[in-house]
């Protein structure tokens, strides 16, 4: 893997320090015929610039819808959404692609990159709905790439590559337009536990230069990985807490066996 | 988002599914390739019947001898003897339409050369005949007017007497016999072929001066046609009325008879031909419309499939920033695309059909700017 230093990754993310998310009283509700479905009861938070975020909970806690409306995929049925000191809640479809754009990565679970198209390809994607000019848009997917340690197989397919890539890749993806936040999505759901190990071990170092994540997961130990933590449930937010005894996944990695095929 | 940076988003999705692409764009290169052939052979088969009469002239009036009705019998072509060189001579004094005439008698009799003999048909007429006809000489020339002057025994031949009687032998400054009487061959017509129109064998003839075959061959002092070219194709019309009326007074026809001749108008059968011509390529081109249709359907198909199945992709470009009108218009300018690159595909096809279709029917291969702007 090619590593770069702290430095270098701090200029290549060139991100603001003030990078904030505050959500007031958040609903989000689904009305199926006769009933109403609630998914969120009323969230209030604050993520402040370079926090290090695990939301957790089971399934049909609330955790994903109310990822989506952090990641402007989705809007709130009512409460106030501010990012970055813009509240998000009233913007229109295309002012919503926009800030997906900016100020967003995503990453997911099933990588979700575009089959038949490289990795170079696929970093580049979002450059292109941004305003940014072919060669500004390669440049900045080979220094995302970089980013990643994955310069060397910019010319591979998703099929050419292990899951562990994959998602490498996925996060060069998502920071290729220099966002301010990082949200993924239980990103470390389908890979092994030393590739797991290694993801959060790229996401610690982004997070090191100052990028604000914020990342799903039911698993305790990737929860671990971040600073702070929050417990969903019934679409409530039942505990906040920071991590104490913060793992860094460098020395994980150290006492991980590596496995051989 | 501009135009540009759209257009490398459709063309990266086209170049990512090559087989899906091409398959797409068949359909509309088969429907393009068909209806540019079937215009093509279309327009190339009116061009060649229209070929066929401007070469027998589409300004060219016949003028024949009519039909008598003798005690209730119809005597048919050529019965009277009413029609005369001073008619024709009128005829380009009287009508302005006319603009230039020749007079013409024929018969049928053997033509002999050395040990050889073959029944041709020998016409009788003066040099500007051949102007008027459009016929070119493959050698030699015409007789001349001095020729017809003098009653001359010189002779044109066309090419299948030539065939018949000089296999071999160059004919120029050879004597062949008429009736016994000897004639020297001063030019040899250019082959013509079988008359589109008429049928007959146009190169089956003999020309000789028309007061040599009148007072030498078959002793009338009458004609048996007067070969009239008007100024114009359009002017045809009006010389066609111009040559009855003028004839009828000659002749002292009274209202209400019979002309004792008949004029035929070449420009006719070419506006016939024509119709018949524009009806055929619309007809060929509808025909091949419908599977240029079946070809817009198919991408409009494929395209509305392919959206479906590719709502994963999709989704993923929402994801990264975007918009809806950013995905409205790749897959909009996706199907442009395809259709551009399958029309020209389609263009360049269907021209090589259509220039194989005609080349091995023998016709005139129409260039392509025509075939594609379509029918006049």
């Amino acid at each position: 893997m090619v590593t770069m230093s702290q430095s270098e990754i701090a200029v290549t993310i060139r991100q603001s320090m003030e990078a904030s998310i505050r959500v007031l009283d958040v609903h989000k509700y689904y009305d199926l015929g006769e009933t109403r479905v609630h998914a969120l009861r009323g969230i209030t938070m604050d993520i402040v610039g370079g926090e290090f975020l695990a939301i957790m909970g089971a399934s049909g806690s609330g955790k994903s819808t109310f990822m989506n409306i952090l990641g402007c995929l989705d809007k709130p049925s009512s409460g106030t959404y501010f990012l970055d000191g813009i509240d998000v809640s009233g913007l229109s479809k295309d002012e919503l692609a926009a800030i997906r754009n900016r100020k967003i990565g995503f990453v997911f679970q099933g990588f979700d990159l575009l089959s038949r198209t490289t990795a170079l390809e696929n970093v580049e994607l979002p450059t292109l709905y941004a305003q940014v000019s072919k060669e500004e848009g390669e440049e900045r997917a080979r220094e995302a790439l970089d980013l990643v340690g994955l310069g060397d197989r910019s010319t591979h397919f998703p099929s050419q590559l292990s899951g562990g890539q994959q998602q490498r890749v996925a996060i060069a993806r998502a920071l290729v337009n220099k966002p301010s936040i990082l949200l993924a999505d239980e990103p470390t759901g389908n890979l092994d536990s030393r590739t797991s190990v290694e993801i959060m071990e790229i996401l610690g170092r982004l997070n090191d230069a100052g990028l604000t994540i914020v990342l799903v997961t039911h698993e305790h130990d990737i929860s671990q990985f971040a600073k702070r933590t929050i417990q969903f449930r019934d679409g409530r937010v039942r505990r906040d807490e920071l991590v104490v005894n913060r793992q860094t996944a460098s020395e994980v990695l150290k006492s991980l066996p590596v496995e051989e095929d | 988002m501009d135009l540009i940076a759209v257009a490398r988003i459709a063309v990266r999705a086209l170049a990512r599914n090559k087989m899906r692409s091409s398959l797409t764009m068949l359909g509309i290169i088969i429907g393009v390739g068909a209806v540019i052939a079937m215009v093509g052979v279309g327009q190339g088969a009116q061009q060649q019947v229209q070929q066929q009469i401007a070469a027998m002239g589409s300004n060219i009036l016949f003028v024949g001898s009519g039909t008598v009705t003798r005690g209730g019998t119809h005597m048919g072509w050529g019965a009277t003897k009413t029609l005369i060189y001073a008619d024709m001579l009128a005829i380009l004094r009287e009508c302005p339409a006319v603009k230039a005439a020749a007079p013409g008698s024929n018969t049928s009799t053997q033509v002999v050369y050395g040990n050889d003999n073959w029944a041709a048909r020998i016409n009788g007429t003066e040099p500007q005949y051949f102007d008027i006809r459009n016929w070119p000489f493959r050698e030699g020339t015409s007789f001349t007017q001095q020729d017809v002057e003098m009653a001359a025994n010189v002779a044109v031949i066309g090419e299948s007497v030539r065939k018949n009687l000089f296999a071999a032998t160059d004919p120029l400054g050879q004597t062949i016999r008429i009736k016994s009487l000897p004639f020297k061959v001063v030019g040899v017509l250019a082959q013509k072929g079988t008359s589109a129109a008429m049928g007959d064998d146009q190169d089956d003839v003999v020309l000789v001066p028309i007061t040599t075959l009148q007072k030498k061959i078959t002793g009338q002092d009458w004609l048996r046609w007067i070969m009239v070219s008007a100024s114009s194709r359009q002017a045809s019309y009006a010389a066609q009325e111009q040559i009855k009326s003028l004839l009828r007074d000659r002749h002292r026809i009274r209202v209400g008879q019979d002309d004792d001749f008949m004029v035929r108008n070449l420009a006719d059968m070419a506006d016939l031909a024509d119709q018949a011509g524009s009806v055929m390529t619309m007809l060929l081109a509808s025909i091949a419309s419908v599977s240029l249709i079946v070809g817009g359907i198919g991408i409009m198909n494929i395209m509305l499939v392919s959206v479906t199945e590719r709502t994963r992709e999709i989704g993923i470009r929402m994801a990264i920033g975007a918009t809806e009108r950013n995905v409205q218009s790749q897959f909009l300018t996706e199907a442009v695309v395809l259709s551009l690159i399958g029309g020209a595909i389609g263009i360049v096809f269907g021209m090589g059909a259509s220039y194989l279709i005609t080349n091995t029917l023998g016709w005139v291969v129409l260039g392509p700017v025509h075939t594609i702007a379509g029918p006049r």
